[in-house]
């Protein structure tokens, strides 16, 4: 790329600067971008002029033509800002892409003005510009993906806690009846919302029933003794029920120490184990009233 | 990255000090609880060796922000009488004092990163991260 | 310098702990305590840490060091009211207090304290007919 088309282009930037903003708004406008239900349109012509203002500083520079050079420093984290809001807000990747993407005609449409006469040069800039915004259009859909997935993680997490209730069987007795597979990161927040539970609760005895876990593995098997230490330190009691032989067998495998944990083969068990430890005992009618 | 700031650690006092300093720039990164203690926790066990074993020295906080994600940085140093054996300083239970022998592996099993430089006879430094999740 | 007050309910010693403790004020605690409990013949103590936002190795040893000097002395220690993110915290450190008695708050750690000096005990949903 020629000095002078980067001189051009930043010439060009400097004069026409309000009418750039106007022209891609409407361009804004047009491909549907502006969307009142998500975002205040002030909110858009705000970024819009931000971004203007940034790229003409940037391309006053020799690196116009790579966006990971530190003179686009600014642009970027505007961008990334831009993204990040954008995939809170609920937009799409292409919708944030055509947020660029449309800065092209207007721009373009400048320079065709500006160079009518000066075919090579015309070309060029065009060529220049084009590459340079293609790079931050990839960079917004880029952070927007990241920040996406952030979101969907957060809502995987949110989801997760709801779906493992703690329940309460008996004043001071927890359950925490477990389903389904158990890897580390769900045990965590399990094992992290239970002993919040307990302390809200006050409950003395919480019973962890595995019942619906067909397999654990070390790192899980890990977290659930630890948990029953935990809860142990804040003075209450773990009864673990419904380990199935294939666990036991895992147990045994990694030599884990369950000595300190209460073990009973099925909830009923367990319950009989915590009413006991309450000091609580439950009578027939019939019995009583002989 | 910015520089939070650095503390000195000369006393005991000073532990409780880097303690209270780590907790306001966890909450300040937005660390969930049980994070904000793990950090607190470690930073406690590490400022206690280097002001039992480093002789006094001091720590560095600072933010580690990419576009994925946050943490907080501590960098303790001292120049004390070094660690001869790095391994064996981070197995539980190995105590040269009167301790248990918890706190440099307790405190690595706390954090994220966890990594020791150190030299017999010039000093020791110890620097950890922890991620927010 | 400052110290951790105790106080004295009927056979037993309470101590609340509100205060981020440096260590010579937690080492002093182990002092006092251990003063106070040959001076009142206190049957059992009660450590409420129910306000600490951290134990570290150090303050934990300092509390099972008072567990086991206590014991010695003929006087049980409950350590009641640990936070979830501390008891997760001390698990990952190595530090269980296995010699320690535990209980969520004063209330269950003076039944706790009680059953083991084989005194009755009454309250609520235990009463037992
Ligand atoms: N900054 C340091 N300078 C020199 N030696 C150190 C330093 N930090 C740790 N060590 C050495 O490593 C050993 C283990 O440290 P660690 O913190 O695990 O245990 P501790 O301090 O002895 O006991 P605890 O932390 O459980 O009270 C120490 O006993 C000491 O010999
Ligand atoms: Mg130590």
């Amino acid at each position: 790329m020629s000095l002078s088309s980067t001189s051009k282009i930043a010439d060009l930037l400097e004069k026409n600067e309000t009418e750039l903003l106007r022209n891609w708004l409407t361009e804004l406008e047009a491909s549907g971008l502006r969307r009142d239900d998500l975002m205040r349109s002030t909110e858009l012509n705000q970024q819009c002029h931000e971004f203007l203002r940034m790229f003409r500083s940037a391309a006053q520079h020799e690196n116009f033509s790579d966006v990971q050079a530190p003179e686009w420093g600014s642009v970027r984290q505007l961008l990334t800002d831009i993204s990040r809001d954008r995939a809170q807000q609920g937009f799409t990747s292409s919708e944030v892409a055509t947020f660029i993407f449309s800065f092209k005609k207007p721009l373009f449409d400048q320079l065709k003005r500006e160079l009518a006469q000066q075919n090579d040069l015309l070309v060029e800039s065009i060529w220049t510009v084009t590459d340079v915004l293609d790079q931050l259009g990839l960079w917004t859909t880029e952070v927007f993906q990241q920040a996406r997935e952030k979101v969907i993680l957060r809502q995987q997490q949110e989801l997760l806690e709801l779906s493992t209730p703690v329940v309460k069987l008996w004043e001071g007795i927890l359950a925490l009846p477990m389903i389904g597979t158990l890897d580390s990161a769900r045990t965590q927040v399990v094992m992290e919302t239970l002993l919040q539970q307990i302390v809200e609760t006050g409950s003395q005895v919480v019973i962890i029933d595995i019942t619906g876990v067909p397999t654990v593995d070390t790192l899980v098997a890990q977290y659930l003794l630890k948990t029953v230490e935990a809860a142990r330190l804040m003075g209450t009691d773990c009864i673990i029920s419904g380990i199935r032989p294939q666990i036991a067998q895992t147990i045994v495998h990694l030599g884990l120490d369950l000595s300190g944990v209460i073990t009973k083969a099925t909830l009923a068990d367990a319950f009989a184990i915590a009413l006991k430890k309450r000091q609580l005992t439950i009578v027939s009618k019939a019995s009583q009233s002989v | 990255m910015p520089i939070l700031e650095t503390i000195t650690i000369l006393d005991s006092a000073d532990i409780v000090r880097v303690r209270q300093k780590v907790r306001s720039q966890t909450v300040a990164l937005g660390f969930g609880l049980v994070d904000q203690t793990k950090i607190v926790t470690a930073a406690s066990e590490i400022a206690r060796n280097t002001l039992d074993y480093g002789g006094g020295g001091s720590v560095t906080l600072e933010v580690l922000e990419s576009a994925h994600r946050v943490g907080l940085r501590l960098t303790f140093t001292d120049q004390g009488a070094g660690i001869a054996n790095i391994e064996l300083a981070l197995q539980n239970g190995y105590t040269t004092g009167s301790g248990l022998g918890l706190g440099l592996g307790g405190a690595k099993r706390l954090m994220h990163e966890f990594e020791i430089t150190s030299e017999v006879g010039k000093g020791t430094c110890v620097t950890t991260v922890r991620w927010r999740q | 310098m400052e110290r951790i007050p105790i106080l004295q309910m009927g056979q037993f010693l309470l101590v609340t702990i509100q205060v981020d403790m440096h260590d010579r004020l937690a080492l002093a605690l182990q002092d006092d305590l251990t003063d106070r409990i040959v001076k009142t013949s206190a049957s059992g103590v009660l450590i409420d840490i129910s306000s600490l936002e951290i134990v570290d190795s150090f303050i934990g040893r300092v509390l099972g060091n008072i567990a086991t000097v206590s014991q010695l002395l003929g006087t049980e220690t409950v350590i009641v009211g640990m936070q979830p993110a501390i008891a997760i915290t001390l698990v990952e450190l190595g530090l269980s207090l296995s010699g320690v008695r535990t209980a969520a708050n004063i209330d269950a750690g003076m039944r706790l304290l009680q059953i083991s000096l084989g005194a009755p005990f009454h309250g609520g949903l235990d009463a037992n007919p």
